[in-house]
């Protein structure tokens, strides 16, 4: 940019001060972006527009729907509804599945992560997984419920092959596939590969100097990893962890193909409250719902993008 | 008018919105012919009779239903037979959601040429949802019994299964009584279509259970009670019993209405109906009209298509009991062959009185995630 504006300016200012030498002229204070002022806006605005339309606004609708009677009247009684032994306890199973999950999927990640340290940088094992993570951390939903569904549902091949040779029902004490222990299994699925595509280039951004470093000053393996390794990944390792936490409280899809009884978790509630055609009226409890979950997301988010600064640091 | 439901409706039916108008058609037909208002007509002869409602509907081409599943009442044979007969375009949109999101629809849609013209509900929904209907009285107004309609015609009662088990009897022995359902044979096979805090087929699924225990619909406790049971048991399999489900054997028993149970017959290899002896549990859907039909012609066509012998008929075929099956008895023009398939209905028939559905509902709410959790 700077050389393609170059002769511009300096012929700008030849014409105005024809007295005086164009290259000592010192270029930097006058020296402008093309794209200046609104331009610079209206490129953003396609992003900005949709991000308004799709996030944005239904969001804030949602949330104000919760504090509105289904006639129009302003009311706290839906967010009133939030502190319902009930509904705190779908918190709680919310909290519990995405805690649980994002600590597996964490652990196991990491793991995996640190095992292909050993692999070629590039090599075909290395971006054999790392791409089919990438695919398999977005799988969810519809088909995911019923992949797992064929394959350990109560009538599923492996089921029914555990039973026959091992003897081992895994359905002995009940169908725990499509209650919040299920979803346990299912999450862990989508998370772990998720943790290996955040993680993993965390892992990479270890510099083998340091390593070097640590054996030159007399430092033994322990003291890499406690001294140097740890410190340098932890705020990314936290982070990926609240990533998932937060990947797995959002998630609606799966658990609404897998679990049809009693609405456990939150997505479920609001489904609950939206289509119920039994238990009418309570529309806009969903939205009183929506805003614990965006307080809940916002926190976590929030937490994510500190541990991010922090692990940025290291990266440059 | 912006209205709250409106605004929450918009966040959420966003994406059902955008299918639906895929499937629109671009031209809207102007409504009915000459000088008649069809949108308050209130029976065929504000028309000038019904060969003049047929040149009305006919003329908007199009009529817009609702979650009306193929599989559900036999209404794929009864949208295609309407088709055949009248050549107007049935548009089947989102046929597997609830009755509360088709009065969800009818307010996101509003004003639309995509909205729907008329609804099939449950109970309940119809109740509190009055407002969104224009009242019609189709020809056979007569021969609906007093108590199955609304005296303006803004609802009437159309079909009503009669709640039934299903099972797979290659897998499970048939059940006898309820209590037989707690036995060993029947580990994690059990289920339900849909959460009775949601669903309608459900909800009637406890409500038979408390009065196959002796309870009363007063008091759905002793039906609570026996899934609480069933569940600890660990018979009772918590995910929505479906057709894949059932084709799968992932659930070999099923609470549902006769006319979904009926419909897997034919399709899953040794798939069977019983009722328990003792008291039937029953409840009608309800047919209405759109206050907002963008086809208000089609839309009162469809009343009459559906109170006809012919379509009452096929409901029957479908496994359900149409309302005028008493006159149409009198008159001599049941289809014979498809009542004795589903059996007359008997014995002692309950269904909830709004009063009584309303405590359940609370009563469920309060007690069902932790009945079966």
């Amino acid at each position: 940019m700077t050389v393609a504006n170059a002769p511009v300016l300096v012929s700008g200012v030849a014409q105005a001060e024809p007295g005086r030498h164009p290259i000592t002229e010192p270029a930097g204070p006058t020296r402008r972006s093309p794209l200046s002022g609104l331009a610079k806006y209206l490129g953003l605005a396609p992003f900005a527009v949709y991000v308004v339309i799709f996030l944005a606004i239904p969001t804030v609708l949602a949330i104000v729907t919760g504090f509105f009677t289904e006639d129009g009247s302003f009311t706290f009684s839906n967010i009133a509804g939030l502190f319902d032994p009930l509904v705190l306890g779908t918190f709680a199973s919310s909290f519990w599945v995405s805690a649980v999950t994002a600590v597996i999927g964490s652990v196991v990640g990491a793991l995996v992560c640190y095992a292909l340290l050993g692999t070629r940088a590039g090599g075909a094992l290395r971006s054999f997984i790392d791409s089919a993570s990438s695919v398999l951390a977005q799988f969810g939903g519809v088909m995911l419920a019923f992949a797992f569904i064929a394959a350990i549902g109560s009538q599923s091949l492996l089921t029914l092959w555990l039973k026959d040779t091992l003897g081992l029902d895994i359905y002995a004490d009940g169908v725990w596939l499509y209650q919040p222990a299920g979803l346990l299994v299912v999450y862990t699925y989508f998370q772990v590969p998720l943790m290996i595509i955040t993680f993993l280039p965390a892992l990479e951004g270890l510099k083998t100097q340091w390593a070097e470093a640590n054996a030159t000053l007399g430092g033994t393996r322990l003291t890499y990893w406690t001294k140097i390794a740890f410190p340098v990944l932890a705020p990314s390792f936290f982070g990926s962890l609240l990533l998932l936490f937060a990947n797995a409280f959002s998630s609606y899809a799966t658990a609404a193909a897998l679990v049809s009884q009693g609405s456990p978790i939150v997505p479920l509630q609001i489904r609950a409250a939206l289509v119920s055609e039994t238990v009418l009226g309570r529309e806009n409890m969903a939205g009183a719902l929506a805003l614990g979950m965006v307080v809940v997301m916002v926190v976590v988010m929030w937490g994510y993008s500190v541990l991010q600064a922090r692990t940025s640091r290291w990266q440059k | 008018m912006f209205r709250k439901r409106t605004i929450a409706g918009i966040a959420i039916f966003a994406a059902a919105a955008i299918t639906l108008s895929a499937c629109s058609s671009a031209t809207e037909t102007p409504a009915a012919a000459g000088d008649v208002d069809a949108a308050t007509a209130t029976s065929a002869e504000d028309f000038g009779g019904l060969d003049a409602l047929v040149e009305a509907a006919k003329a908007e081409g199009e009529l817009n239903v609702i979650a009306l599943p193929d599989n559900w009442a036999n209404y794929g044979e009864i949208k295609a037979a309407f088709e055949e007969k009248y050549g107007i375009t049935v548009n089947s949109a989102d046929p597997d959601i609830s009755s509360a999101e088709e009065i969800a629809a009818a307010d996101n849609l509003k004003g639309q040429d995509t909205a729907p013209d008329v609804f099939d509900l449950g109970t309940a929904v119809t109740l509190a949802s009055t407002d969104y209907f224009a009242p019609y009285q189709v020809s056979n107004w007569a021969e609906i019994p007093d108590d199955n309609k609304e005296s303006t015609g803004l609802y009437v009662n159309d079909y009503t299964g009669s709640m039934s088990i299903g099972y797979n009897s290659n897998e499970v022995p048939e059940p006898e009584s309820l209590d037989d359902l707690l036995g060993d044979d029947y580990k994690g096979a059990v289920a339900l279509n849909g959460d009775p805090t949601q669903a309608g087929a459900a909800f009637a699924a406890i409500g038979l259970a408390t009065v196959q225990q002796g309870g009363s619909l007063d008091d759905f406790q002793d039906g609570i009670d026996f899934f609480s049971e069933l569940n600890e048991a660990g018979n009772f399999i918590p995910v929505n019993a479906t057709p894949a489900t059932i084709a799968s054997g992932e659930t070999k028993v099923v609470f549902d209405w006769s006319y979904n149970n009926l419909a897997q017959t034919s399709v899953v290899d040794g798939w069977k109906v019983t009722t328990l002896p003792g008291a039937a549990y029953t409840s009608f859907y309800n047919q209405a009209i759109s206050a907002d039909a963008p086809h208000p012609a089609a839309a009162r066509l469809w009343q009459e298509f559906i109170f006809s012998a012919e379509a009452q008929n096929m409901f029957i075929v479908g496994g359900a009991y149409p309302v005028t099956i008493a006159a149409m008895n009198e008159a001599g023009t049941t289809d014979e062959d498809a009542i004795a398939a589903i059996g007359n209905l008997d014995g002692d028939i309950v269904t909830p009185t709004t009063e009584q559905a309303e405590a359940a509902s609370a009563l469920l709410a309060e007690k069902w995630a932790a009945a079966i959790g």
